[in-house]
């Protein structure tokens, strides 16, 4: 990319935190130092290149060059009969965001049971109680990562769950994000913060969707700290238009024994980028890194995986399948990072891809760095197209092919979501994976 | 009318001449086997009846039940009745067998004009085929094929059959990799759907299956040709004799 599109690219940032800056004065003063602290770092890293290994396959040419305003600076009036779709069923709350901020309106949490608090972060910093200062950004990295820097620095809402230990919070809370934009582009940048405490249990699920046709760049920064002892299935679903562009990092902090297991299903948006990072930081925890991403046309679906085990005895299983159809590419990085301390690592990585055409495209890359020496870390990668062998054979028995076509391929995206506990939340995980899917002309083999 | 008719049948795979101008009418009610040595084109001929697009007719026809196989597609020809049993079939990971089943069998009734089956309805025809050969009910919970034995895979091949009750079935080497008593019965199973309107062709390599499923007429495919067609009785004679006659026998047609 060239210099000045670069700078353009920064200046529209640095206005928007200026304006950011004199929305922010009543914050607490640790939380206004953090912002330019942060600030300051997404300056000095500006957006990386595909210089840079992280991001070798990414190119946020399309991203840098585009002057977004703030997503919440354009009126949204979202009815509750345009999001009665995306409802998950038997959920504990649904909180919904339109444009970065929080709808009362749309939002159900009254009934949470005793021990669960959940609603909009930003109505937590106005109360602004220490279990904040001691958790924000303490586990997202913004000294190195400047799309979390930038989220750092610009956040205005998000969701807050704080489950308080020993609660067992057995229905889904499901947090939707919406977005409105038609025509000018915006941004939004959704910070998230889920505090569960020892041995508690919680199943949340983060439902990205648009509602409009126009570009929004989506950078949203997720940390879940999780307690010893506790268990936690969190669930991404990213289904946002074709014009967006969608950064999302999900920073999850595991002590002692706990278990969590992060799904994720992409099937939206022009770029993604899904950053994972889980940090084992207790002895005996357990981490299972799940994922799906379906892509068509031009899209291009980047996951990254950042595994780090920091106490001996922790487990983790990733397990990522992509669907690739179209001109779409997609891309899955795993980096395994074993510290020296964390021996009797058990960490496993498998990555299965589909292309569905000649001219869609995978990059798959694994990575290991271990500083122990008693431990058991795998990891494989396939790349395989829609068997022709098989396809007949569906035919054979009188399926036609488009069916036969889209039944190998729910087989293919149900070995991850198989892996989801079963449940309303997975059946509405299945039905966007069954939407997406059916956009069959999009997979149609041989020339798109 | 008959049921099946082809005319000196060409096909090729990558440009290679395998079937090399087969005739051969079946009619409904009659059992057909077909043998002969490894790579006569057997297999060929089984899977350009059941329309695998990987094999190119160069030339001849084939009419099925009156109409033009050949302009068929795989699942046309399965929902006018065609059913192909594999040599070797297909595991299908992720699927499982009754839900693929039940699909295939509504796509044949959507086909035909019929109303499609519920799973209420079709779970005890299931069972029951299932039953009929001895298959054990853990089965039904499986993914197609997948970790099934050799043996296992041909006994469901057998179950899809007696499911989709086809007017034509083509067995490919089902008796292949059977032992003694699942031969007997997958022999029984298929002699349960022996009917004045339905009609067989048997592709086996071994007598022993005819005994169980005795065929009105034996073909010897060589070459990409049928040889020899004569009763059952023709089997038992190349138990005997092998084929090493053949050679000079397609010296002398030539
Ligand atoms: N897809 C293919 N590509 C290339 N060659 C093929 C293909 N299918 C069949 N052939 C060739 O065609 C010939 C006939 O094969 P076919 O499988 O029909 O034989 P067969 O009579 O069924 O043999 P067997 O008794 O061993 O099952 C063989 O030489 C085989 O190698
Ligand atoms: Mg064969």
């Amino acid at each position: 990319m060239s210099a000045t599109a670069q700078i353009t690219g920064l200046n529209t940032y640095l206005d928007a935190f200026s304006r950011r800056q004199q929305t922010t004065q009543d914050e607490p003063a640790w939380l206004r130092h953090l912002r330019e602290d942060a600030f300051g770092h997404f300056c000095d890293l500006g957006f990386p290149t595909t210089h840079d290994e992280d991001w070798r396959f990414t190119s946020l040419s399309a991203l840098v060059k585009e002057n977004f305003v703030s997503a919440s600076e354009s009126p949204a009036a979202v009815s509750v009969q345009q999001i009665a779709a995306h409802r998950v069923s038997d959920s504990a709350a649904r909180i919904v965001f339109v444009n970065g901020r929080f709808s009362t309106a749309l939002s159900d949490a009254q009934t949470l049971p005793q021990g669960v608090r959940a609603g909009s972060l930003a109505d937590i910093i106005a109360s602004s109680p220490a279990s904040l200062e001691n958790h924000l950004a303490r586990y997202a990295n913004i000294r190195n990562a400047s799309f979390t820097a930038l989220n750092t620095a610009l956040f205005e809402d998000g969701a807050y769950v704080e489950v308080e230990r020993g609660t067992i919070l057995k229905k889904p809370l499901h947090v939707l994000f919406v977005s409105t934009a038609e025509s000018a582009a915006a941004m939004v940048h959704p910070r998230t913060l889920l505090l569960v405490g020892e041995n508690a249990e919680l199943s949340l699920v983060e439902d990205h969707i648009s509602l409009g046709g126009g570009a929004v760049f989506t950078n949203s920064v997720t940390e879940l700290v999780v307690g010893a002892g506790a268990t936690v299935s969190h669930h991404v679903l990213e289904r946002e238009n074709r014009n967006s562009f969608h950064i999302a990092t999900l920073r999850i902090q595991q002590s002692r024994t706990s278990t969590v297991r992060a799904h994720s299903v992409l099937t939206g948006g022009a770029l993604v980028r899904n950053n994972v990072h889980p940090v084992l930081a207790g002895e005996g925890a357990e981490c299972l890194i799940n994922g799906l991403f379906i892509g068509g046309e031009r899209q291009h679906l980047d996951n990254f995986m950042m595994v780090e085990h920091a106490s001996p005895h922790c487990a983790s299983h990733q397990y990522y399948n992509g669907l690739l159809g179209g001109h779409s590419h997609g891309v899955f990085h795993g980096r395994i990072l074993v510290h020296k301390d964390a021996q009797k690592t058990d960490a496993k990585q498998t990555n299965r891809n589909l292309l569905l055409s000649d001219d869609a495209q995978i990059d798959t890359k694994p990575q290991l760095e271990i500083y122990a020496d008693d431990v058991k870390c795998t990891h494989g990668a396939t790349i395989g197209q829609i068997e022709e062998n098989s396809l007949f054979y569906l035919r054979s028995r009188g399926l036609d092919e488009a069916s036969a076509r889209q039944m190998l391929l729910l087989a293919f995206a149900g070995e991850c979501l198989d892996r989801i506990e079963d449940g309303p939340v997975r059946e509405y995980m299945e039905q966007s994976v069954d939407a997406a899917l059916l956009g069959a002309s999009r997979y149609q083999g041989g020339q798109p | 009318m008959s049921l099946l008719e082809i005319r000196d049948l060409h096909a090729s795979v990558n440009g290679n001449e395998i079937l090399k101008g087969i005739t051969l009418t079946v009619n409904a009610g009659e059992v057909h086997s077909l043998m002969g040595p490894n790579g006569s084109g057997k297999s060929t001929l089984a899977q350009v009846l059941a329309r695998r697009e990987t094999y190119e007719v160069t030339s001849g026809e084939v009419i099925f039940n009156g109409k033009d196989l050949l302009e068929m597609k795989p699942e046309e020809a399965a929902s006018e009745g065609l059913f192909m049993a594999f040599q070797y079939p297909i595991e299908v990971p992720g699927i499982s067998n009754p839900y693929f089943l039940r699909a295939a069998l509504n796509a044949q009734r959507k086909y035909r004009g019929e109303d499609p089956l519920d799973a209420m309805e079709f779970l005890p025809l299931l069972k029951e085929k299932m039953k009929l050969l001895e298959m054990d009910e853990r089965f039904q919970s499986r993914s197609v094929n997948e970790g099934f034995s050799g043996g296992e895979k041909k006994r469901n091949e057998i179950v899809q059959m007696a499911i989709l009750e086809p007017k034509l079935a083509i067995l490919d080497e089902t008796d292949s990799g059977l032992d003694i008593d699942a031969l007997k019965i997958v022999s029984r199973g298929v002699n349960a759907m022996r009917s004045a309107d339905r009609a067989m062709i048997l592709v086996t390599h071994y007598q022993r299956l005819l005994d169980y499923i005795v065929p009105d007429f034996v073909h010897v495919l060589a070459g990409g040709r049928i040889v020899k067609s004569g009763g059952p009785e023709l089997a038992h004679e190349l138990e005997r004799e092998g084929y090493g006659w053949i050679e000079p026998a397609l010296a002398g047609a030539r």
